[in-house]
């Protein structure tokens, strides 16, 4: 029996690289010993990703891609298909779960550096997939036909029309076919979500792991494992496989746990991934009191929404996605890790943090007066710590933070003196302290105290 | 294992805050108790929603046998009580009122229940049924209004049961008149708490509507979870077992 | 890496319960998927059962219904049809009704039906799914002077008798099939409740 599998082996090996690409990808892979908790959610993207293919092939069989009908097809699965609720219930979790990875997946990247070079290509293609991913989810989300996948879908389009010279009107007509989101809209959006951008997802994820299996990953140390070699296998790595199979697979029952706990007991998690108003259906003639995007999308639609004009407003939302695109030619400084770079260092990463998950909540809520100005200052928090990851990248005399100083709070001010209104002065004024504070901490600090100094990093990963 | 506590707590944390999304009226919600285990509860909310708001509204995704099924109604029983002489039982609860005539009469058509809990929420509905009160504006074609819909289209269905509610007002400090609660004038057939009581029946029933599959979703989710649980404890062993290799 | 500590039988253990345990699971996670492809509440409650009411049809008449999208024929047959029946046995296939699946225990008789005058048959040829015609002796019909009636499958020449039974030597392998039914009444029948069970 064991001759016969041999042989098989053999045979293929002789016509196709399998064992060549089981050790390059798996048993001869070398990944650094050191990995933690944060490292289990690249294979869980991986999991989702199939998740949500398979799930989706199988929603496919049964909904009706036709504005008369779609909404009627979603119930149809949820009642009158055998387990199609099951099968709907962890699509529509998965979606969520899938950028609940990516999140943690990317802020593991912010944390240990891993974008910096040589990482560069991997950052870029996962950012590919992040954008993609965010196409497929807004796609997507028009399906059901609800009136928040109607609203969703007309508000979205609405900030093609943005662009100036009347391209804008033009291209948003294009992208729905009709002079309203309508059944011609559902019909494209359904195509290209359930066989265009899985095509490019599959294709971008295939380049994003082999372009980190090309340069190794990086670790919680941030430390190359592979400039220390005996035998020309880095002496911090072990073999992927049996190691870090096994301790993925942990990850995947963990993860499957929590999974599993949301898609059976609370699926629309209270509103959060599931909207209430989703359960009536589309209609063109009345919009819903509250429309929200989904919550993976609010941080980027907070930041849209702060900025009193249509064309800066999309385009600080477009720059706040390029920002994280440019990342690795923003943040040059040589120290990967956060573990050996400078207290303020670590407060700009929380702060960061911070400010994007606030976002994310403010974009869910009603624009009130007190929520825009303040979705208006983490913006601008938001885009100061790209700028301020840049001017941390080298070291830099008083004199250069200094005059940052006085440029930034420049701007800052002649911003607030032009968006001035008489009705709210106190609120800008008093809120304006949040930025200005940020900028003298963060540009003052490095200027005149020893916060900013990173500390010495290792020659091998830190063990035990 | 202190992550996965953490997850826990947060997911926990996220599940309850997002009600504050769900769409909120004027007046304070009352809380239904939806309990879609009591069985008996079910079958007299279906008794209700067959005789009072089948008429006018559909339910035009939920079939009459899954519902007998589910509810433990025998099929002769369905076909006699709740159900129309000549349509069978596989069928859509469907009404025979058009959306023209429904537009005509009522301003709107009267939108389709299968789904209403899952947009509105229990509590709402409940509050709802209980919240019609007469309002004598000239504007109003059936004479009732309701405290968590303004200017509500659809007229007070089960006043019979309920009786006649009328309007308290109270002023403000700065003189402005509101409703501070509303008073029973004329009794229904039901007593007080025996309305109250039939209207959580039809909210269970309605929320049970909304997603028929949701006790079967509770009932093997428990399975899955053990499962799961398990099997993550069994990869933790094989998981500690290779990483001894590493010193 | 000490190779000498490892319990080589507690890791083939781990793994082989870990593969056998995510494998069942793997199984449980199919189950939903496979099920899926069953025929849906809607698809049942369109083949749900159909009541046919028989009460005016004539001797040698027959009604068409569609039942689960097929359709079923129902016919009257006379007594000199029924005593034909019975003359025919060495041109047929299965004359005494053997094969099991073509019909109910209650329709395994001689003339395949519960009252021996009403047969309810679907109008399916067993070759390959063509719908085969009614075909009386006095139609016009190049079936030979002695055709004692019954159907012909015009795709590939099938023949069969007033019973749904199958000649020898056409394609069909099989007798037609007789669906379940049961009598409400005198003139009413009702297609896909057996008999005794409603």
């Amino acid at each position: 029996m064991k001759n016969i599998l041999v042989c098989l082996l053999d045979w293929v090996d002789a016509r196709f690289p399998l064992t060549k690409l089981w050790n390059e990808h798996l048993a001869k892979y070398y990944a650094p010993k050191n990995f933690n908790f944060w490292y289990f959610f690249g294979s869980l993207a991986l999991m989702v990703l199939v998740l949500q293919l398979l799930t989706g092939i199988w929603l496919t069989m049964h909904y009706k891609p036709d504005a008369e009908r779609a909404f009627a097809s979603v119930e149809y699965i949820m009642r009158d298909v055998d387990w199609g609720w099951l099968i709907r219930y962890l699509h529509s979790t998965g979606a969520s779960a899938f950028f609940v990875v990516v999140y943690l997946h990317m802020f593991r990247g912010l944390l240990y550096g891993s974008f910096k070079k040589p990482r560069e290509l991997i950052w870029l293609f996962g950012m590919l997939i992040y954008m993609t991913l965010m196409a497929e989810a807004f796609m997507g989300y028009l399906l059901p036909w609800g009136q928040m996948s109607f609203w969703g879908a007309q508000v979205i389009i609405s900030l093609f029309g943005a662009l100036p010279f009347g391209i804008g009107e033009a291209l948003s007509l294009w992208i729905r076919g009709d002079y309203v989101v309508s059944d011609a809209t559902l019909n494209r959006f359904f195509s290209l979500h359930v066989i265009a951008l899985p095509l490019v997802l599959v294709g971008l994820v295939a380049a994003h792991v082999m372009a980190l299996h090309e340069v190794g990953s990086n670790n919680p140390d941030g430390v190359e494992i592979k400039k220390v070699k005996a035998d020309g296998i880095p002496k911090d790595g072990i073999p992927f496989h049996p190691y870090y199979t096994v301790k993925d697979i942990m990850g995947v029952a963990a993860f499957l746990f929590f999974f599993a706990f949301v898609v059976f007991f609370v699926p629309e998690m209270g509103g959060w991934f599931l909207e209430h108003a989703n359960f009536v259906p589309a209609n063109p003639l009345k919009t819903p009191e509250h429309i929200a995007p989904v919550w993976y999308f609010t941080p980027f639609y907070a930041i849209l929404r702060a900025i009193p004009d249509k064309l800066t407003g999309v385009a600080a939302m477009g720059g706040s996605i390029a920002c994280l695109f440019l990342l690795p030619w923003i943040d040059r400084h040589p120290v990967k890790s956060i573990r050996f770079r400078s207290p303020l260092f670590f407060w700009l990463i929380t702060i960061f943090t911070l400010c994007f998950v606030i976002l994310g909540f403010l974009g869910t809520q009603p624009a009130t007066i007190l929520y825009s100005e303040m979705g208006f200052r983490l913006a601008e928090l938001y885009f100061a710590f790209f700028l301020i990851l840049s001017i941390y990248s080298n070291e830099r005399s008083p004199a250069v933070y200094v005059t940052w100083l006085v440029v930034l709070v420049g701007a800052i001010l002649a911003i607030d003196f032009l968006r001035f209104d008489p009705a709210k002065s106190a609120l800008i004024m008093g809120s304006a302290l949040l930025p200005l504070t940020y900028l003298a901490v963060f540009l003052l600090g490095p200027a005149f105290t020893r916060l900013n100094e990173s500390r010495p990093v290792p020659e091998r990963v830190v063990w035990k | 294992m202190k992550n996965f506590l953490g997850i826990t707590c947060l997911m926990l944390l996220l599940g309850g805050s997002g009600s504050v999304l769900a769409s909120g009226g004027g007046a304070a919600l009352q809380s239904a108790h939806v309990d879609l285990s009591d069985t008996a509860s079910l079958q007299r909310g279906a008794k209700l929603f067959v005789n009072y708001c089948l008429s006018c509204h559909s339910a035009h995704f939920m079939r009459y046998n899954r519902m007998a099924r589910d509810l433990g109604i025998d099929e002769k029983l369905l076909q006699k009580h709740l159900m129309f002489a000549g349509e069978k039982s596989g069928e859509l609860m469907k009404v025979a009122m058009s959306t023209e005539d429904g537009e005509r009469w009522f301003g709107v058509a009267p939108p389709d229940l299968s789904v209403i809990a899952r947009s509105r929420g229990a509590d709402w509905l409940y509050t709802y049924f209980l919240s019609f009160y007469e309002d004598t504006n000239p504007s109003r074609p059936f004479g009732v209004n309701n405290l968590v819909f303004k200017d509500v289209g659809m007229p007070h269905v089960l006043w019979k049961l309920q009786g006649r509610q009328v309007p308290v007002y109270a002023e403000d400090s700065h003189g402005k008149k509101h409703i501070e609660r509303l008073e029973l004038k004329e009794p229904g057939t039901l007593s007080a708490d025996g309305y109250r009581r039939a209207v959580r029946d039809l909210t269970n029933f309605l929320v049970y509507v909304g997603e028929p599959a949701k006790l079967v979703r509770y009932g093997i989710g428990f399975w899955v979870l053990l499962f799961l649980a398990g099997f993550f404890l069994l990869t933790r062993l094989l998981y500690r077992e290779y990483w001894k290799d590493l010193h | 890496m000490s190779e000498k500590d490892v319990d080589l039988r507690r890791r083939r253990f781990l793994t082989s319960s870990v593969s056998v345990v995510g494998g069942v699971g793997a199984a449980f996670t199919a189950v939903p998927f496979v099920a899926s492809w069953q025929p849906s509440e809607r698809a049942k409650a369109i083949g749900a059962p159909v009541e046919v009411e028989f009460g005016k049809l004539e001797k040698g008449q027959m009604l068409r219904v569609k039942w689960r999208g097929k359709p079923v024929w129902v016919l009257r047959r006379g007594a000199e049809a029924l005593s034909g029946l019975t003359q025919l046995d060495d041109l047929l296939r299965d004359p005494g009704s053997d094969v099991a699946a073509q019909q109910p225990g209650y329709a395994q008789n001689g003339h395949r039906s519960i009252r021996p005058e009403i047969l309810v048959l679907v109008g399916i040829c067993t070759h390959l799914g063509c719908s085969p015609q009614y075909i009386k002796t006095t139609d016009p019909h190049a079936l030979g002077d002695d055709w004692p009636g019954g159907f012909f499958c015009p795709c590939h020449g099938s023949k069969f008798d007033l019973a749904g039974r199958v000649y020898k030597s056409v394609p069909a392998p099989t007798n037609l099939v007789v669906p379940p039914h049961s009598f409400l009444s005198d003139t009413r029948i009702v297609i896909g409740v057996d008999q005794g069970a409603a």
